[in-house]
C-alpha cells in the first residue's frame, strides 16, 4: 500500500505545477472528461455504492433470508446501540488502540535505526535493503500462516529457542496474555520495510554537506542523529506515521489468520470484529458488523484527513 | 566501524528480518515424521517433497483461479485508470483536483467495510461466488493507486509532444493511444505488477465474496488447509512458497519497477 502514498505526492505535487501554467482551451477541459467517465462510473458503482449498501446495512435488521428477499426492517440505530452495549465493545477498542500504536512505534524506531544504518555506503548495501522488501510483498495469509508455525506452543522453533535459552516456553496464540503480543509481533515484522523505504529516501535527500559539517564540527554518530538528521527527517517522519495509523488500523489479515481475534475476544480488534459479526459464525449479524464498520471508517478518516492536511502544510511551504 | 565489518552487520540484520521466510523454506522440505520434532531441525537436512506433491496434487485449480483473477484485475485496473491518469495530466478538466482528493481517501477505507457492502450488492446480484466477481473488487485495492502514477507519470511527458501530434492532425484519442500510452511503458508495468501482486493476495474479498465458489484462489486454498490439515504444516508452507513466486519474481526480475512505485514521489518535495 505504501506505494500509492509516494505517487499520490508526485500528483499532487503535479497538480500544484500544473495550475500555474496556462490552461488549457475550453474544449479540452469538457473533453477531458470523456476519459474520466470510467474511473467515475467505476468510482460510483464500485466504491460509493458499496459503501452506501454497508450504511444502510447498518440501519436495517439484516440476516440471511432478508438479503436474498429484501425487505429488512429499518431499525434506526439500533445496531449501534447494540454494539456500543456489546462487552466486546471496549476491548475491541482497546485492542485496535494498543494493536495500532505500539505496532507503529515499534516498526518507526526499527524501520527508522535501520534507514540510517543501510544508509551508509558498504559492500552489498543496497542489496541487502532491497531484500528488507521481501516481508512487505509477500501476501499477508503467507506471513500469517508462516508466523503462525514460528509461534506454534509445541512444534515452533520461537519456543525451541525461548527452552534453548532455560527460558518458559510460551503459548504464544492460544493463551488470552499473549495472543495480542503475537500479533503485534508478526504485524511490527510486516511493516518494518515500508518505514525503511519511506525513511530512507527521506535520508537521501538530505544533502551530504550537512553531515560533513557535522562531522568536521566533532559530532559523533549519535549527536549527528540526535542534532541533524532527526530534525531533519521530522517531515518525513510525520507522513510515514500517519500513513501507517491508516494501514495498521484497517489490517484485518494477519489477526484473522493467526487468531481469529481469540482465544475469547483477547486479540479482536473492530477490523476483525466486524468480520467476526458478519462473516465469522453460522448466524451472521450483518447489522452489527456493518455498525462496527462505520465506526472503523471514521477513525481510519480522521488520520486520513490529518495526513492529507499535512502534506498539503507541507507542499505549500 | 569500517566498510567491512558493516557489510557483516548488514548481512546479519538482514538474516535476522529474513529468517521466517528461511523457516517458511525449511518447513515446506520437512518430512511429516519431523514436523513434531522438539526441537525442530534448522536446516532441511533430510529433504523431501511430500509438501509440494500435496501443492501439485491439490492446489493447481486456486493457483490457476488466482492467476485468471490477476490478470482480469489488472487489466480491468489499466481500462478504467490510464484514461482517467491522461486526462487529469494532460486534459485538466475542471473539477479534476477533488477528484485526486476523492481516490486519496478512496485508498484509506478499510478492506472489511468494502467487503461488506460487495457481499450486499453481489449477494442481491447473484454474483456471490463467483472469479470475475473477485476481479471487480480486487481491482478496487488498485484502481485509486493505479490513477495517481498515471497522472504522475504523464504530467512529466512534454506538452510540446502532445501539441506536435494535434499539428499532424491527430485527435486527443490518437494522441493518446499512439503517443501517450506507449511512452508510458514504466507506469503501465508498475501498475499492473502492483494490481496482479495485490489481487494474487487478496484474502479478505475472497473469503467473504467466493467463499462457496467453486472457482477459489489460492488465498482460499491456504486457508483451508490450515483449517483442514494442520498436521501436514509442510504442505501448507510449501503452498505458501508456491503462493510467494509473484512476489519473489517482482523483487528478482522487475525491482526496478517497484523502486520506482515506491520512490516515484517519495519525499523528493
Amino acid at each position: 500500500m505504501s506505494i500509492s502514498k509516494t505517487a499520490d505526492r508526485t500528483s499532487r505535487v503535479a497538480t500544484r505545477v500544473s495550475t500555474r501554467e496556462e490552461r488549457p482551451p475550453r474544449y479540452r477541459r469538457l473533453l477531458g472528461w470523456a476519459y474520466l467517465v470510467p474511473v467515475l462510473v467505476y468510482l460510483i458503482a464500485f466504491y460509493a455504492y458499496p459503501l452506501y449498501r454497508n450504511v444502510e446495512l447498518s440501519l436495517r435488521d439484516y440476516t440471511v433470508r432478508s438479503f436474498v428477499s429484501g425487505d429488512a426492517r429499518f431499525i434506526g440505530l439500533d445496531n449501534f446501540r447494540e454494539v456500543f452495549s456489546s462487552p466486546t465493545f471496549a476491548s475491541a477498542i482497546i485492542h485496535t488502540a494498543i494493536f495500532t500504536f505500539v505496532s507503529i512505534a515499534f516498526q518507526y524506531v526499527i524501520g527508522l535505526a535501520l534507514a540510517v544504518f543501510y544508509n551508509q555506503n558498504f559492500r552489498l548495501s543496497g542489496t541487502l535493503r532491497a531484500l528488507f522488501l521481501v516481508p512487505w510483498l509477500l501476501p499477508l495469509i503467507v506471513s500469517a500462516s508462516t508466523w503462525s508455525w514460528l509461534l506454534n506452543s509445541e512444534s515452533g522453533v520461537v519456543n525451541a529457542a525461548l527452552e534453548a535459552f532455560g527460558l518458559p516456553q510460551i503459548n504464544w496464540l492460544t493463551s488470552p496474555t499473549w495472543s495480542l503480543i503475537a500479533v503485534i509481533i508478526a504485524n511490527i515484522w510486516i511493516g518494518i520495510p515500508f518505514n525503511l523505504v519511506i525513511l530512507h529516501s527521506g535520508l537521501q535527500n538530505i544533502p551530504d554537506e550537512l553531515f560533513e559539517a557535522s562531522a568536521l564540527d566533532g559530532a559523533d554518530a549519535w549527536r549527528t542523529f540526535r542534532h541533524v538528521t532527526f530534525p531533519l527527517l521530522k517531515p518525513v517522519s510525520a507522513i510515514t506515521l500517519l500513513l501507517g495509523f491508516v494501514y495498521t488500523l484497517k489490517v484485518f489479515d494477519i489477526i484473522w489468520i493467526m487468531t481469529r481475534g481469540g482465544p475469547g475476544a483477547s486479540s479482536t480488534t473492530l477490523s476483525t470484529w466486524s468480520y467476526q459479526l458478519g462473516f465469522g459464525s453460522l448466524l451472521p449479524h450483518f447489522g452489527p458488523g456493518a455498525a462496527v464498520g462505520n465506526i472503523l471508517i471514521i477513525v481510519a478518516l480522521v488520520f486520513g484527513l490529518l495526513y492529507i492536511r499535512y502534506e498539503n502544510a507541507q507542499a505549500k511551504r | 566501524m569500517n566498510r567491512a565489518l558493516k557489510t557483516v552487520v548488514g548481512v546479519v540484520l538482514t538474516a535476522v528480518m529474513l529468517f521466517p521466510v528461511y523457516w517458511m523454506f525449511n518447513v515446506s522440505l520437512t518430512g511429516t515424521s519431523d514436523m513434531r520434532r522438539d526441537p525442530p531441525y534448522l536446516f532441511p537436512l533430510h529433504p523431501t517433497f511430500t509438501g509440494y506433491q500435496a501443492v501439485l496434487r491439490d492446489q493447481m485449480p486456486y493457483l490457476g483461479t488466482s492467476l485468471a483473477i490477476g490478470l482480469g484485475t489488472v487489466v480491468l485496473t489499466l481500462l478504467v485508470a490510464a484514461p482517467a491518469g491522461y486526462s487529469l495530466a494532460k486534459l485538466r478538466p475542471l473539477g479534476g483536483q477533488p477528484l485526486t482528493f476523492i481516490l486519496l481517501i478512496a485508498q484509506m477505507i478499510p478492506g472489511i467495510i468494502m467487503a461488506m457492502g460487495f457481499y450486499a450488492i453481489f449477494l442481491s446480484a447473484g454474483i456471490i461466488n463467483t472469479w470475475w466477481g473477485l476481479v471487480i473488487a480486487d481491482s478496487t485495492l488498485a484502481v485509486p493507486f493505479a490513477v495517481l502514477i498515471f497522472t504522475a507519470f504523464m504530467s512529466g511527458i512534454p506538452d510540446e509532444l502532445i501539441s506536435a501530434a494535434k499539428i499532424d492532425g491527430a485527435g486527443s484519442w490518437r494522441t493518446f493511444l499512439h503517443i501517450v500510452l506507449p511512452i508510458s511503458r514504466n507506469p503501465i508495468v508498475t501498475v499492473s505488477l502492483f494490481a496482479f501482486l495485490w489481487a494474487w493476495s487478496d484474502f479478505i474479498f475472497a473469503s467473504t465474496l467466493n467463499s462457496g465458489g467453486t472457482m477459489q484462489p489460492i488465498t482460499l486454498g491456504i486457508y483451508k488447509y490450515i483449517g483442514n490439515n494442520n498436521q501436514e504444516w509442510n504442505s501448507i508452507m510449501a503452498t505458501a512458497v508456491v503462493a510467494s513466486i509473484p512476489a519473489a519474481f517482482l523483487l528478482v526480475v522487475a525491482q526496478r519497477y517497484v523502486a520506482a512505485g515506491v520512490t516515484a514521489g517519495a519525499v523528493k518535495d
